[in-house]
């Protein structure tokens, strides 16, 4: 069984995405089916890490046991659908997992009074099968339809409360953005099957010889990642996605977003790899966009009053940090000896950025959701006094805004003192503005404990009490999880960064798919 | 010369109906109008696999009874399985973008994308 985990990745939640739907009649049915099938998925993705760690890249092929055909002259070339699941892949498949685990924990309370379940939980299901297969394929054609599939899933639940005209506006908003991303990398793809005939990552990465048209293609490859995944100047759905979307679902959308950012870096490292020679002014790109991005998202933040709204601003502003922590390891990628200095070290900080990241700001969004259950709004003017009746929310708020703000020992500290170190040794003036965005962020929290949880008790909040126990059990988890990962980083730093950074770098290991051809 | 124009024919058509379908995005007013505009994008895209695949005087991929001098010339299937894929992709895409302007034009009473705006700042 264990070889085929890749496959049964993507089936087991497909499986779960068209069986929902039956059990119409029976929305917490529904729930517990999702929540069953996530935790299926969660057991697999701990597998298939573990798997991946110990005994490297798995390399699945769909309909055959060789990944290529050999021809009788003894040309082989591969054709078939292949996924190929480096440590790279599998942290990102580990993060899109438990994260689905726990947004369908915490829907199950928090979207039980709306209609329409079964397409919900059939969405999330649908979700989590687009960003595993965009993580784990090696094929770029795979790649652009499972982009696809995320991209329709997300869209259809960020247009959920379709009562709300503002939730179609985000909705439609979010799949313009993804629609249009997707058709261009569908046009590159067929830039590059043009010239090389076939539309393997990692063969391509091997015939890539960098002319005019596969300098076009890396262009359009590039800006439309960067497009979906949030960052500055293309983020103006970032906020609107996030707010209008039921807090359940945002834990899963953001490893969506962050999915992109894994197809940019595969694209940047794997697939355009052998021209690393020219790729440092790619990474400066890439470190100044992810400069402008945390400062821009920053200060749009600090002015906002919609409390999901400020948070969503602060996804962009972090999107940031994961950018410039692998603009600076790409930008010296033909320097070993910078590169062996600080360039992994600012790469293992990015990616441990990733799942830090997601750990936290889903829990601020949770926290934020749990605001919306109680109180039935979002502005934050209108809050007040909470902290006494929301205990749990309370402090699940507060360990998410210090984790953040970059306060130790929460995780956020972890790798925000990796990417300032590192990003320091590139050039000074990228760690200030990433310091100088730390300290804009704690300031906007302290902005929202005040007028949320702190002040005079609200007349109209006298008889709310704490949320129902699947959503506090889940943001506790993601509580515990921001502390275990800022007490023990070395540990998941060791464990799962930095395998994942050298499969990222380790690109002869990607092109010959780990000694398999 | 005119052979020239004649044989890249296709990439030109691709050419204008991106700069058509990225200018009807752009500057476009009506949420129709916009789903429209990806819709040409996404017709430009197709064209632009299908004119890859297409190799003068070939056969037919998939071709079971082929003559025996189709051996070494037969167009190879891929672009056109792609381009299935894409379209069918393209028109699930399309029936979303266009449910998301019924339902916006329900609630806010207008199709034009300057005034539909609540979600701002």
């Amino acid at each position: 069984m264990i070889e085929h985990l890749p496959a049964l990745m993507v089936a087991v939640p497909l499986f779960g995405a068209f069986t929902t739907p039956l059990l119409k009649k029976k929305p917490s049915a529904a729930a517990l089916w999702a929540l069953a099938i996530t935790a299926v998925t969660l057991g697999l993705g701990v597998l298939l890490v573990m798997e991946v760690l110990t005994r490297g890249m798995m390399v699945y092929v769909f309909g055959a046991d060789e990944p290529g055909l050999v021809l009788p002259s003894g040309y082989s070339v591969p054709i078939r659908i292949i996924f190929e699941v480096d440590a790279m892949g599998a942290f990102m498949a580990l993060s899109a997992v438990l994260m689905s685990f726990i947004g369908a924990m915490y829907s199950y309370s928090h979207v039980k009074l709306e209609t329409g379940l079964e397409k919900y939980y059939a969405l999330l299901l649908l979700l989590e099968v687009g960003i595993l297969g965009m993580v784990l394929t090696g094929d770029l054609f795979n790649l652009f339809v499972f982009l696809e599939i995320a991209g329709i899933a997300g869209s259809a639940l960020v247009g959920f409360r379709n009562y709300r005209g503002e939730a179609s506006e985000a909705g439609l908003k979010y799949l313009i953005v993804s629609a249009v991303a997707s058709l261009m990398v569908l046009f590159s793809i067929g830039l590059l099957y043009g010239q090389y005939g076939n539309l393997n990552i990692a063969y391509l990465s091997s015939q890539i010889g960098f002319n005019t048209v596969d300098m076009i293609a890396l262009g359009i490859l590039f800006a439309s990642f960067v497009m979906k995944c949030g960052s500055v100047p293309t983020h103006h759905w970032v906020p609107d996605a996030y707010t209008e979307v039921p807090s359940g679902i945002n834990p899963v959308l953001l490893v969506a977003t962050y999915a992109s950012l894994y197809a940019l870096f595969r694209v940047s490292f794997s697939l355009f790899g052998t021209i690393s020679l020219s790729m440092s002014s790619v990474g400066w790109i890439m470190s100044v966009l992810g400069v402008l991005t945390m400062f821009i998202g920053v200060t749009m933040a600090l002015v906002q009053k919609d409390v999901k709204r400020l948070m969503s601003y602060h996804a962009i502003s972090q999107t940031g940090y994961m950018l410039l922590g692998v603009g600076v390891g790409l930008t010296v990628l033909n320097d070993p000896a910078k590169l062996a200095a600080f360039g992994r070290d600012a790469m293992a900080g990015g990616i441990f950025h990733i799942i830090n990241h997601i750990i936290y700001k889903s829990l601020l969004l949770m926290t934020a959701g749990a605001l919306f259950y109680v109180t039935g709004t979002r502005n934050l003017n209108e809050m007040g006094g909470l902290a006494r009746k929301m205990p749990y929310t309370t402090v699940a708020f507060i360990v998410g805004a210090a984790a953040i703000s970059g306060i130790p020992p929460f995780n956020g500290f972890a790798s925000k003192f990796l990417i300032y170190e590192t990003s320091y040794q590139l050039n000074p003036l990228l760690a200030i503005f990433a310091m100088v965005t730390s300290v804009l962020t704690l300031a906007s929290f302290v902005k929202v404990f005040a007028s949320a949880f702190l002040g005079p008790p609200v007349k109209r909040y006298e008889n709310v009490r704490e949320v129902p126990k699947p959503m506090v059990v889940a943001m506790l988890i993601l509580a515990a999880l921001c502390i275990l990962f800022g007490l023990f980083p070395n540990i998941v730093l060791d464990k799962l960064v930095y395998p994942a950074v050298d499969a990222l770098l380790n690109l002869n290991g990607y092109q010959t798919w780990g000694g398999v051809l | 010369m005119n052979n020239l124009v004649l044989v890249n024919l296709p990439f030109i058509v691709v050419a204008l109906l991106l700069a058509v379908g990225f200018y009807t995005i752009g500057f476009k007013r009506n949420l129709i109008k916009v789903v429209i505009g990806v819709e040409i994008l996404e017709g430009a895209v197709n064209l632009f696999l299908i004119a890859l695949g297409y190799v003068k005087g070939a056969y037919a991929p998939i071709y079971t009874m082929a003559p025996k001098e189709a051996a070494n010339n037969m167009v190879l299937p891929t672009p056109q399985a792609l381009t299935l894929t894409s379209i069918v992709i393209g028109v699930a895409v399309s029936a979303l973008m266009l449910a998301f302007a019924v339902n916006i034009y329900r609630h806010y009473g207008t199709l034009d994308v300057t005034k539909a705006r609540r979600l701002r700042g």
